[in-house]
């Protein structure tokens, strides 16, 4: 045995390590809220191999589910219809099957939270909303969508401008699977330029209204305005 | 004290223990509800479990403040113990056989490590609850120490709960944790070098055949054997 036994008399002065460790972890966790999102994205994005070897690990694939009531909207496809109304011609009303038959778009982007956690590389299914509008012809003095959700009271607002960006799209399929409950199904809002507020789930009905107003999250004052990286405190 | 019995672990250092461990398990069951989608789906109702988890953070913290308030100058004594690292407990962090005190190295980084998380915990929190209601709160990283801090925590508590009630030769020690009490073999085995103060035990001379003797605090002691 290599070591030597104890005498207890040339022992050095105990060294206080636990202090060190103690304040270094605390020093390193505090100061990582400004490091800790860059060297994530570092490692992960860098070091591809580790984001492909914790994909099966963390069971949430990234997501996190955030709702604001009591109760998780479920959907059935005999009830559910998508209403499309305010300032339009002639308001539409689609089952889940006459959505499914407009014309359908594919897309993979990124999705991000304003609380700072991001999935990369989601890969949508869904409709343009203008080809969700254009039966229900809306009026000249319509300027802004409302996103209504089955969650009440969560509701949201586009303008026309925001809402014909070439990757906005209501998905009704994500990563190869109908929509999940949890991530709003039958249908949902996404809009990749801005944060996860904002992209509306559980959809049931979008009316075309005058200007945007405070959604949900607005209300409670988060900017109307939610682009990814530039607003919410971010990036100004 | 039941004789051949050595009381490993005071009264408030036990209940800082379980105030800790009840605190960090409410909050991994509320908290997974929040973080795991499927738990989320299953239970639904967020505002409610979000407010628990808060709330249930902020008492923890409190209750864990009033304990350490409470047990003053003797958990202080406890952190001294904690901090301090000799050449043996460094020489038994290498993987070498080396003789340790009340507690071993393993045991005072899990401690200091627990209690930095605490803090950590508390940080990012409190930050993740005001961060939804103000800007100036709002860090992009926030998230990811306070879920960092869930894994490694985790990690942390399976190895815990593997020594405490799995490994043979560790397992006796939830019974200084609950009762307060270890036996004086298994005490003289695996923490040869604590010297228990105030306390009348005699400390057998060595009946295993440990690499090394015990340290005994006082001869008469082990004479009087």
């Amino acid at each position: 045995m290599d070591s030597p036994p104890v005498t207890g008399e040339h022992e050095p002065e105990p060294r206080r390590y636990g202090r060190r460790l103690f304040l270094a972890t605390v020093v390193g966790g505090v100061s990582s809220l400004y490091w800790g999102k860059a060297a994530w994205d570092h490692v992960t994005g860098v070091v591809s191999p580790v984001a492909d070897a914790l994909a099966p690990i963390i069971p949430t694939g990234g997501w996190r589910i955030y709702t604001i009531s009591g109760h998780m909207p479920a959907f059935d496809p005999a009830t559910w219809r998508l209403e499309v109304g305010g300032l339009v011609e002639r308001p539409v009303s689609l089952t889940y099957q006459q959505l499914r038959a407009l014309p359908r778009v594919e897309q993979v982007s990124d999705f991000h939270c304003v609380t700072g956690w991001s999935v990369d590389n989601v890969h949508w299914a869904g409709v343009r909303i203008q080809d969700v509008l254009a039966a229900a012809r809306p009026h000249a003095s319509g300027h802004a969508l409302r996103f209504v959700s089955m969650e009440v009271p969560y509701v949201d607002y586009l303008t026309l401008g925001q809402a014909s960006l070439h990757d906005v799209m209501l998905a009704y399929e994500m990563d190869g699977k109908p929509l999940r409950r949890e991530h709003g199904a039958p249908v949902r809002l996404v809009i990749p330029e801005m944060y996860g507020y904002k992209n509306v789930k559980w959809l049931q009905r979008i009316d075309v209204v005058p200007a945007t107003e405070s959604g949900y999250w607005e209300e409670l004052g988060y900017d109307q305005n939610a682009w990814v990286g530039r607003s919410n405190g971010y990036g100004t | 004290m039941k004789a051949g019995y050595v009381k490993r672990f005071s009264p408030v250092e036990r209940l800082l223990h379980w105030v800790n461990a009840l605190g960090f398990f409410f909050l991994l069951v509320t908290g997974l509800i929040l973080y795991l989608p499927s738990l989320s789906e299953l239970v639904s109702r967020r505002q409610t479990v979000q407010g628990l988890h808060f709330w249930a953070g902020v008492g923890w913290l409190g209750v864990l403040a009033a304990v350490v308030l409470l047990g003053g100058r003797r958990l202080l004594a406890t952190a001294r113990e904690v901090e301090r690292f000799d050449s043996d407990d460094l020489r038994w962090l290498r993987g070498r056989k080396a003789p340790q005190g009340r507690f071993n190295a393993g045991q005072k980084i899990n401690a200091i490590l627990t209690a930095a998380f605490t803090i950590l915990f508390g940080v990012s929190g409190l930050l993740l609850w005001f961060g939804e209601q103000d800007t100036r709160f709002r860090f992009a990283s926030t998230v990811i120490l306070h879920d960092g801090l869930m894994y490694v925590s985790l990690a942390l508590l399976v190895g815990h709960l593997y020594l405490a009630l799995i490994h043979p030769a560790t397992r006796h020690a939830l019974r200084g944790m609950t009762l307060g009490d270890v036996r004086v073999e298994w005490a003289v085995k695996h923490h040869p070098k604590w010297q228990p103060e105030g306390v009348r035990v005699d400390w057998p001379r060595t009946r295993h055949h440990a690499p090394w003797k015990p340290e005994l605090a006082d001869a008469d002691r082990s004479r009087r054997r």
